[in-house]
């Protein structure tokens, strides 16, 4: 039964999608509710320099060595652009803009330098090739798993384990910073522990969905949930599902079309986005032509 | 060497570089008031919403046109900038989603498109992928015609509208007191924003875009603080970086465009950054040293000039331990630098081996300046 399964390609893809989605709406949340979402967009575009790097040291394209490489990548991210933003000579948007430019340029041509040994290309390490993921597989309790859906089942239970753990201190440092500093919670540290898990997972969905397309899914679910509730602890589980959702009906529309699959998911993760936000306008006009009793009339 | 000199005679590596030299310089341009206005991650987004028109133009093309893939990659790029605007009236989301938003899933459309016109096959589709990073030999004379286009109206923008442009960048209340059109401006300057990234994409791919917008300004920035000199110096920087990565691209096999026209730029910040004059991070570091020095410095001909008074001996020699013990240890190589300056004199004070100074008559000049004013004379 789990066998066939993992037999099933079809199946193989939209649960790669399905656990890209759910590792990526975790960090998600947090970056979008704390307003450091394009973060997302510098990491994951510097996480192409990491693999290169951690290929040229030991020779592996996936397995642990990469998520420390990826870990590591990430903050040296972080740390640049903040360094450069310190000297005062530079505001935070144009170093973000110049720090991952830079390692992502670095990486693109180091590529192209080694490309004849590295079997990579250029346009898939940008795009993703989540149609191929099952061609390489380790096995796990005698069954031939996806080398993609292991890593990224195991960053999924890193992730889910630090965001479980920390609940209470990433709410406040999300909150109210100021409160969680003085607290003592060491909100910094925190900043820096999601920023690392954000390049783990990303480097974790990187032969799935590339750098680009991993951050509609870090973003737009998280975003898409915040316009449904207002409950943190919803927001988790709802992300998930919209990233499901649109992994699912991205992969058929997909097939259907015959276009690539990781860019049909995440366009539906936007669709789902669109979807929302126009139910929520409509909701909106309604309510302002049926104005409550005793509440006053809104201002003309 | 003679390499190259072959590639500058050819007639392809001309036009190629004044067409990177042309992209370079209105993204210069332009680029140092998408810094200012602190739009270097809207034109991020802008960049990577091109895709999708790229690959628009594309299809109705049905070949690799320059003009229908730059006016329906300019639509898609304003409708992105649109959105970015729409999803931050219609929610409550911070400015950074609403950039991440918009720019993944135009990206994300860009892709399914990119992968529909490379099913469909033909010749034409290996011209498609050069617009993800760039492919500067990808440019033809004709090309060069649309890019020149493109600088002279952006030129031509900045001329006529300058000083309203400079007022609404830096302060848009007082320029609409004053009844200038901000919004229009604006719009303006976005327009001519997207417009200078479709430009680009073809040189230096959707990806990159931002950087070579924002280097040549980042870079400029440090160097002079007056607007237009500003601009201009960043026009040549992008110029020159532009036409040098289309060079190295051109002796190099297979070696993208963009990345290579990047990393020169991040070069160039990178000497700015340390190197420029006053604001630079070298000269910031040494000014600081020199000013520590030259304040212990003064401190000690104070001291000096102190125990000298209460000793009513103008040659009292002052001992090591006890300048130490009065300041506090002073900087190293203070006293040496005193000694230079000419201010202080080491003198042997028999039968203690100690180091002693006395004050130059030029030395107690300073004290007495410092004395009187609380500053030296200088």
């Amino acid at each position: 039964m789990l066998a066939a399964l993992f037999d099933s390609i079809p199946a193989m893809i939209v649960l790669t999608g399905v656990l890209v989605g759910a590792a990526a709406a975790l960090p998600g949340v947090f970056l979008v509710l704390r307003g450091n979402a394009m973060l997302t967009d510098a990491i994951s575009h510097s996480i192409v320099f990491g693999v290169i790097m951690v290929w040229l040291l030991t020779r592996e394209l996936s397995g642990p060595v990469q998520l420390i490489g990826a870990g590591l990548t990430g903050v040296l991210t972080v740390a640049l652009t903040e360094a450069l933003t310190r000297t005062g000579l530079v505001k935070t948007d144009a170093a973000i803009g110049l720090v991952f430019s830079m390692l992502f340029a670095t990486g693109i041509l180091l590529i192209g330098i080694f490309a004849r040994q590295v079997h990579l290309h250029a346009d898939t390490i940008l795009l993703g090739e989540i149609g191929f993921v099952w061609m390489r597989t380790t096995p796990v309790l005698g069954v031939a798993v996806p080398v993609s859906m292991v890593m990224l089942g195991v960053v999924l239970v890193l992730n889910l384990v630090f965001v479980v753990l920390f609940w209470k201190e990433l709410k406040l440092a999300t909150f109210d910073p100021a409160l969680a500093a003085a607290l003592g919670l060491a909100p910094a540290a925190l900043h820096y522990t999601l920023l690392t898990l954000t390049s783990v997972t990303a480097v974790a969905a990187f032969d799935a969905v590339g750098p680009v397309l991993f951050i509609a899914f870090v973003i737009v679910p998280p975003a898409t949930a915040l316009l449904m509730t207002r409950r943190l602890a919803l927001i988790v589980p709802l992300a998930a599902a919209l990233s499901t959702i649109a992994c699912v009906s991205g992969y058929f529309l997909a097939v259907h079309w015959n276009v690539a699959i990781g860019g049909m998911m995440a366009t539906m993760t936007g669709v789902l986005f669109v979807m929302v936000l126009s139910m929520r306008a409509l909701k909106r006009q309604l309510q302002h032509r049926r104005p409550v009793p005793g509440n006053p009339a809104p201002w003309p | 060497m003679p390499m190259l000199v072959d590639l500058l005679g050819s007639q392809i590596v001309r036009t190629v570089m004044l067409g990177a030299a042309l992209v370079g310089a209105v993204s210069g341009m332009v680029g140092v008031f998408a810094v200012l206005r602190r739009q270097s991650l809207l034109s991020d987004t802008i960049s990577h919403a091109a895709l999708p028109g790229v690959c628009l133009g594309f299809l109705l093309a049905g070949e690799r046109d320059l003009t229908t893939i730059m006016l329906v990659a300019l639509l898609t790029a304003m409708a992105a900038a649109l959105s970015v605007l729409a999803i931050g009236r219609l929610t409550p989301l911070k400015t950074d989603a609403q950039l991440g938003i918009v720019l993944s899933v135009y990206f994300a459309v860009g892709v399914v498109l990119l992968s529909h016109i490379q099913a469909q096959g033909g010749g034409a589709r290996a011209g498609i992928t050069t617009f993800l990073f760039g492919q500067a030999a990808a440019l033809s004379a004709q090309d060069l015609w649309v890019l020149g286009g493109v600088f002279a109206v952006a030129t031509l923008f900045f001329v006529v509208l300058w000083k309203e442009i400079k007022l609404a960048t830096f302060d848009p209340i007082a320029a609409a007191a004053l009844g200038l059109p901000v919004r229009a401006l604006e719009l303006g300057l976005t327009v001519l924003l997207a417009l200078t990234i479709v430009a680009g994409i073809q040189l230096v791919g959707v990806v990159l875009m931002v950087a070579v917008l924002i280097a040549p300004a980042v870079a400029a920035r440090q160097w002079i603080g007056n607007l237009g000199a500003m601009t201009i110096l960043a026009m040549g920087i992008g110029g020159l970086v532009g036409a040098g990565g289309a060079l190295l691209s051109a002796t190099g096999r297979g070696l993208a465009t963009g990345p290579i026209v990047v990393l020169l730029a991040s070069a160039v910040v990178l000497v700015s950054i340390l190197a420029a004059p006053r604001r630079g991070v070298v000269w910031q570091a040494l000014s600081a040293q020199l000013q520590r020095w030259r304040i212990s410095g003064d401190r000690v001909l104070l001291a000096m000039d102190r125990l000298a008074a209460a000793h009513h001996d103008p040659d009292y020699p002052s001992e090591k331990g006890m300048l130490d013990t009065m300041l506090g240890r002073p900087l190293p190589g203070v006293m040496r630098r005193l000694e230079g300056q000419g201010l202080v004199r080491p003198v042997v004070h028999d039968p203690e081996s100690s180091p002693h100074w006395v004050l130059t008559p030029a030395g107690r000049r300073r004290a007495e300046a410092l004395r009187r004013t609380g500053h030296g004379p200088d």
